[in-house]
């Protein structure tokens, strides 16, 4: 993403400009909300500023190191629009967002799409507040009314934010007609995914509001923070802690690497292709994820098979067959101990079962085999014909899943191995993809998603 | 037989407890609003304890709650009329109404907890109820008495570490300091949350009345959830190494539950030798992991000793385990620790030595038979100078000779 294309650029000038014309009125012309003198309350706004910004620079530092860039401390850009004129308020995001480093280049219009559109969602959040009574409701401690307001200043706020976001891609490179609706529910998803995380933001600005402009003022309010800055750190530990769980996973695969040279990249695309299976069979993403990790467990069994067998050249006797046959259960033996694995541990056990009853190593046949092994089968005869071993050379996909095909209903369950045509007729086969990567790049709109930083944002 | 700390401090806390229930009941409850509003939250901050006593305050909410009850000098503006007999029954009361689904579950240590909390919020009240209620903070301006607030909750937090860490060590004889500074090295996460949620909470119905209970701990509710998310995941990611570890046994490289048992007497022995919490997690992955190495051996070491073999043969084996490591993406501090196992004990840190003398145990006692645990420990004794540290030996000798139940089954903070 070294250069944007020329029309986002002229998004994110667009988007500058407006917020400019926002905070313009500030000095010149006198405006709703301003008090009768039309003097801006310096002190204040210079305090949150500076809070903002310190409190941005905490959450990116190395101690806290936050998963989502940007976005981490809306409370106290939302207690500034609840307690200043919009004007006011909005220019309390600025320094922040103006100011601290951004990861991606370029720099510089990145800076300035952050500080635009957060000035623009900021000032139109304050505005609502002012219009739907919330600066007097916030005088008189009255919580009902507070509550109301900062309710619709959450809404504004998450609007702007979502309608800005959603702008930017299809600056980028515009969507195709027919992907219209689906781009409105794409939009109205975001807005969602949005708005749950920022009504707590909005509570706890709602919060500062209320103890700043109390007698205890902006020490009481300060304290309000805490909770969340720790809750974000957990949040960033718990992030950081899974992709180092993510890893070990992994590690589980190259163990039986080291064992199995022939099989290195084996486990990965059969995760891969167990994920396009459970896809294309429509079940929900944490039934897709648990498939992809029972495909790249599926062999993890090999490790308590003696090295020497697992490459041995040349015909295997009936005895070292029985051995070998023996890993689904030293799989299942391994990874029955991590419980989140679920029913991908029913796939390491029995994803050498055939339909007819003649698998091991229990011999189940048809229903009795769990749905997940019967789609970790499929992925596994798939790859292994797909790719080079010792005993064969990889055959062409067509020709692989013509095999397939014929023996769908003796040893493959015929609507796995249908999901299984269709999803690679439709993709194609990219072998060389590991399943990470096409994890990454299924998200839609990689470019729109970088510059964009949502606060509720997942991973 | 003199009484142990634990003892003792539940009886002061039932003392507390019983004389603040006896005054109330002469006086009545003043503010009864107040007292049913704090109650309720209280109650429903216990409801949703989670873990039982495994996280480091599992009911932030009901500990948030008490703490702004004993704080409360102001009811919107006027000011509060109870006292701190009145607090304390008013929590105890909420507490026990709300850990009654808990009962069942039959946790030895449930005592400790509710202990604690009394004498915490009896501490707060009993400090801040009496000078509040003569009017004493009145010319204090604004700031200052939330500044107050604040420095009196950090005084309590740092008291209930200090008797924290005391309970502790009179349950399991762990040394007193390590754990202290655990306890303090703790206080920046949830514990920092709930104090100042509680000079939050009682600020905020100063101001605007009861209604700031609910919004006020939202926030709190959020780092709840967050952080038992965090601890969900380093569950699950514990579970995944325990397997990864289990790979050599059921290979055939070395015996079942090995992993496992070296692990276990690593982590007693590095808490008796001061290890922090994350330096205990540390030295446990790697013991969980230290014969990894073995999987790449073409044929199984005799029994998965690895404590007989030549050293340069030992060492070979600790480098690939510690590769092995590397490429698994856990901390790097494990591989170095896998890596150095099987190094003299003079260049190793000290991670790798209890690894190194754990694991020669292990080994030996289980081929002694019955009388193979002391016959070990002597033969780590005598071992030719350079091979095991003499000071984790000795340190492994007082865990064998402490190791009662009491400190098997004491809740350990990092799972």
């Amino acid at each position: 993403m070294e250069a944007l294309p020329a029309r986002a650029r002229a998004y994110v000038a667009g988007v500058a400009l407006l917020a400019l014309l926002c905070l313009l009125p500030l000095p010149v012309l006198p405006s709703p909300g301003l008090p009768p003198g039309g003097h801006v309350p310096w002190t204040p706004v210079l305090l949150l500023a500076a809070l903002y910004a310190g409190c941005e620079r905490v959450a990116r530092s190395r101690l806290v190191a936050a998963p989502y860039p940007g976005g981490v401390f809306h409370p106290v850009l939302l207690a500034g629009a609840s307690l200043l004129p919009p004007q006011a308020a909005a220019l309390v995001a600025l320094p922040g967002a103006l100011l601290l480093p951004v990861e991606q280049r370029p720099h510089r219009v990145r800076r300035l799409w952050r500080a635009g559109r957060l000035v623009l969602a900021v000032w139109a959040a304050s505005r609502t507040h002012l219009a739907a009574g919330g600066r007097d409701a916030v005088a008189d401690c009255d919580v009902p009314g507070a509550l109301a307001a900062a309710g619709a200043a959450v809404a504004a706020f998450c609007l702007v934010l979502t309608l800005l976001d959603g702008g930017l891609p299809s600056a980028a490179g515009a969507p195709p007609r027919g992907r219209r609706t689906a781009a409105a529910a794409d939009w109205s998803g975001r807005f969602l995914r949005t708005l749950a995380p920022l009504t707590v933001h909005g509570l706890a600005g709602l919060m500062m509001a209320l103890l700043w402009r109390s007698a205890y003022g902006p020490v009481a309010a300060l304290l309000v923070l805490l909770p969340m800055g720790v809750s974000w750190w957990a949040f960033a530990q718990a992030h950081r802690e899974r992709a180092a769980h993510q890893a070990t996973i992994r590690a589980l695969v190259q163990a039986v690497d080291i064992k199995d040279g022939y099989t290195r990249g084996h486990s990965e695309r059969v995760g891969r292709a167990s994920m396009m299976i459970a896809r294309e069979l429509g079940l929900d993403d944490e039934r897709v994820e648990m498939l992809r990790f029972a495909g790249i467990l599926h062999d993890v069994g090999k490790l308590g098979v003696p090295t020497r067998l697992l490459t041995k050249n040349g015909p295997l006797t009936a005895e070292e067959r029985r051995v070998i046959e023996l890993h689904p259960e030293y799989g299942h033996e391994m990874v029955r101990g991590i419980s989140f694995l679920g029913e991908a541990r029913a796939a390491v056990l029995h994803h050498h079962e055939r339909l007819d009853g003649s698998g091991y190593p229990y011999g189940l046949a048809g229903g009795q085999i769990p749905e997940s092994a019967r789609v970790v089968a499929v992925a596994d005869a798939f790859d292994a014909m797909t790719s080079t071993r010792s005993y064969s050379r990889a055959r062409p996909v067509p020709v692989a899943l013509e095999e397939l095909r014929r023996c769908a209903g003796s040893h493959f369950d015929p609507r796995m191995v249908g999901a299984l045509v269709r999803a690679v007729g439709r993709t194609g086969w990219h072998p060389a993809v590991t399943a990470d990567e096409s994890r990454t790049t299924a998200v839609p709109g990689p470019a729109a998603r970088s510059l964009t930083d949502r606060p509720g944002a997942r991973r | 037989m003199r009484p142990r700390l634990h003892t003792v401090v539940h009886v002061c806390a039932a003392v507390l407890a019983a004389g603040s229930l006896g005054s109330t009941l002469h006086d009545g409850v003043e503010d009864r609003g107040a007292a049913l509003a704090f109650g309720l939250l209280v109650t429903v901050g216990e409801l949703t304890r989670r873990g039982g006593t495994l996280i480091r305050e599992a009911a932030p909410l009901a500990a948030a709650g008490s703490l702004s009850y004993a704080l409360l000098g102001e009811i919107a503006g006027r000011p509060a009329q109870h006292g701190a007999a009145q607090v304390v029954t008013v929590v105890l009361a909420a507490s026990l109404l709300g850990s009654v689904p808990h009962v069942g579950r039959g946790d030895g240590h449930a005592l400790d907890a509710p202990a604690r909390r009394v004498l915490a919020v009896g501490f707060v009240a009993v400090c801040f109820q009496p000078l509040s209620g003569r009017g004493a903070f009145d010319d204090w301006g604004g700031p200052a008495h939330a500044l107050l607030l604040l420095a009196l909750l950090s005084l309590s937090a740092l008291c209930d570490a200090v008797l924290a860490a005391a309970l502790a060590r009179s349950r399991t004889g762990w040394p007193f300091l390590p754990m202290l500074r655990d306890e303090l090295r703790a206080l920046p996460g949830i514990a920092a949350a709930v104090l100042a949620t509680g000079a939050v909470m009682a600020l905020g119905v100063a101001v605007v009345g009861l209604w700031a209970l609910p919004v006020f701990s939202v926030p709190l509710l959020l780092a709840q959830l967050s952080y038992r998310r965090y601890a969900a995941v380093r569950a699950t990611y514990r579970q995944t190494i325990a397997s990864l570890a289990r790979a050599t046994e059921i290979a055939g490289y070395t015996p079942a539950g090995h992993a496992r048992r070296v692990a276990a007497l690593s982590r007693a022995v590095g808490r008796d030798l001061g290890l922090t919490e994350p330096e205990l997690i540390v030295l446990e992955h790697a013991a969980l992991m230290h014969d990894i190495g073995q999987l790449s051996l073409v044929d199984p070491v005799p029994a998965g000793a690895t404590a007989v073999l030549p050293v340069t043969e030992q060492r070979r084996i600790a480098l690939l385990g510690g590769a092995v490591v590397r490429q698994t993406g856990v901390d790097p501090r494990v591989a170095r620790i896998v890596e150095r196992q099987a190094d003299p004990h003079g260049e190793q840190p000290l991670a790798a030595r209890i690894v190194r003398v754990v694991n020669a145990y292990e080994e030996k006692s289980r081929e002694g038979g019955p009388g193979g645990p002391l016959t070990a420990l002597e033969d780590l004794r005598l071992a030719a100078a350079g091979e095991y540290a003499p000071e984790v030996v000795d340190a492994l000798a007082r865990v064998l000779s402490r190791n009662t139940e009491e400190a098997r089954e004491y809740p350990d903070r990092s799972r």
